[in-house]
């Protein structure tokens, strides 16, 4: 049965679960597949490692977490260091290339790097939406769910009055992620 | 029409079977990792005319639910390790007075403070002997998400169907995790009702049993009076010491689960039929032995699980009759070996019982499990 890995990794406070939660939303409700997300975290709200799982699968999922990851992004250079270790060969790696300059020294992986926080400052005009840009990048790369789809999961995860922001985020990241894996 | 789907965490989905179930009574008082429970209580149930109380800690919040179960309310807390520890006097007190109450308690690490963002399975025996003197208790794993929500359910439905305080008990991952979630149409899934008195309130007793061993439950204020201690009681809930009616009493409390345990007890077969190897598994961890399980096939070895959905009243009578035609068990649990007694007891020497025992806040995964299964000779 196909099933398919994701981790979103970074610090606390960037997002990072409710990027993995809207990943995990597209396939499950809007994308017809089945999906769980599952998170680990310290104590701290912000700062300190924090990661975010998603398996995708066209049938039932029994094991939550990752065994294998497919696809891995990482938003420190503690998250790209800590995670990377059970990227499968051929995975996708997605970092941030301002904080991530040290990549993995083993391991065949199909790497993309662009600067994630700085587009979502200067391209799309707000920080905080670096999570969504990192995810509309993770979607590209990954293919699991269809681009509408993934629109319609972050519409529906985020307020009214931050809707056009945040598609604008998730279109920009998208296009990023095109543009920097050719 | 198509149902209504969601895609939510344990803790949530719980919130919400409470609803389903008719619960219009909450008292909490927060605590990694069951916060959200709170969280969705505190939302939906002013608009159903309900009442959520937020208690200054979590003995408060037991006493409470107990008093608005008496006043006719459907209740429920939720909490966690070291709340689950301070409320075993007052789940004691709700199965001596027989209150029906539903307590969830997300497993995380312990004992004390523990691990609070971590996963464990180190509750189920405090579920069961955490409270002091001989008592029925009932006990819910849930594995999923769904299951969450529909064993929220039944848990308030065993609850007033045998008049004692029922637990669901997710671990971390379960009650954390997210997954698509399926809601029942009203009247889908039974909602049982509390059984109430149909004798005028003058020849009302709280514990008569000539209506059986569930004697029905007036609620106050409704115009009947009547006692309620946490001492061995008569019929008419006032307080006694006479031997034979302290022994039959305590015997009739312990009677309405164990006379019952096939309505009660529930688990799950997989792969069972041909099986040289079963691992029983519960909550999370039945998730990594499945695909353990699946693994083990395609290479050829005989395993199967049994998944434990109800873990007390404990699946004896099952679990006997797998020891007697297997060539062993395996049991991953986040503890350091609890239910891995019940198994040995039920097993009674026949079979070894093998335990993979995990308490660093990390699952135990697949991998680990297929090892264990590969050591049965």
């Amino acid at each position: 049965m196909s099933r398919y890995e994701l981790r979103f990794s970074g610090s606390g406070g960037q997002g990072l679960i409710t990027a993995g939660i809207i990943m995990a939303k597209a396939a499950s409700i809007y994308e017809g597949k089945q999906a769980v997300q599952s998170q680990s975290y310290g104590p701290e709200a912000r700062g300190g490692s924090s990661k975010s799982e998603v398996i995708i699968s066209d049938g039932p999922i029994d094991y939550p977490k990752a065994t294998t990851v497919d696809a891995l992004l990482a938003m420190t250079q503690e998250a790209c260091d800590k995670y990377t270790h059970d990227l499968k060969e051929g995975g996708i790696l997605l970092v941030d290339s301002d904080l991530v300059t040290k990549l993995p020294a083993t391991g065949n992986f199909k790497i993309v790097s662009f600067p994630i926080i700085n587009t979502a400052k200067t391209d799309v005009g707000r920080e905080i939406v670096a999570n969504i840009v990192a995810l509309g990048a993770m979607v590209a790369l990954t293919g699991q769910v269809s681009r509408e789809n993934a629109e319609k999961a972050v519409l529906s995860s985020v307020p009214e009055a931050f809707i056009e922001l945040n598609k604008k985020a998730f279109s920009i990241g998208y296009e990023k992620a095109l543009a920097a894996s050719v | 029409m198509s149902k209504k789907v969601a895609f939510l965490q344990g803790n949530e989905a719980a919130a919400h079977g409470a609803l389903y179930a008719g619960c219009d009574f909450f008292a909490g008082y927060p605590i990694t990792p069951s916060t959200e429970v709170s969280e969705v209580l505190s939302a939906e149930l002013p608009k159903i005319g309900g009442k959520f109380m937020q208690m200054e800690d979590e003995i408060a919040a037991m006493a409470t639910i107990l008093g608005a179960s008496l006043a006719g309310a459907k209740v429920c807390t939720s909490t966690s390790g070291p709340g689950l520890s301070l409320k075993q006097e007052l789940i004691g007190y709700g199965c001596i007075a027989e209150i029906p109450c539903v307590i969830y308690n997300v497993m995380r690490g312990g004992p004390s403070t523990g691990m609070p963002t971590g996963p464990s399975q180190s509750d189920v025996m405090a579920a069961k002997w955490g409270t002091h003197g001989d008592h029925p208790a009932i006990c819910l794993t849930p594995a999923s998400v769904q299951e969450t929500y529909e064993e929220m359910i039944r848990a308030f439905n065993l609850a007033e169907k045998y008049r004692t305080p029922v637990m669901v008990m997710p671990d971390e991952i379960v009650a954390h995790m997210r997954e698509r979630v399926v809601f029942p149409e009203k009247g889908e899934i039974e909602v049982v009702p509390r059984k109430s008195p149909t004798v005028p309130p003058e020849q009302y007793k709280p514990y008569d049993t000539s209506f059986g061993d569930v004697p029905p439950l007036a609620s106050f204020g409704s115009g009947y009076k009547f006692h309620v201690t946490g001492l061995n009681k008569m019929q008419d809930g006032f307080p006694t010491t006479k031997a034979d009616v302290v022994q039959a009493e305590e015997e009739r409390q312990i009677r309405k689960v164990d006379a019952n345990i096939d309505d009660i007890v529930t688990f799950e077969e997989y792969m069972l039929d041909d099986a040289e190897v079963v691992v029983v598994a519960y909550g999370s961890t039945s998730r990594s032995a499945r695909y353990a399980v699946n693994v083990a096939r395609e290479q050829g070895i005989k395993a199967g699980m049994f998944r434990i959905k109800t873990f007390w009243p404990f699946p004896d009578k099952q679990i006997k009759a797998l020891a007697s035609r297997v060539k062993g068990i395996v049991i991953p649990e986040m503890n350091l070996g609890m239910c891995s007694l019940e198994l040995e007891r039920c097993a009674q020497g026949k079979v070894p019982v093998l335990g993979i025992f995990r308490v660093d806040g990390e699952p135990i995964n697949p991998d680990q499990i297929l090892a264990k299964i590969k050591e049965v000779k």
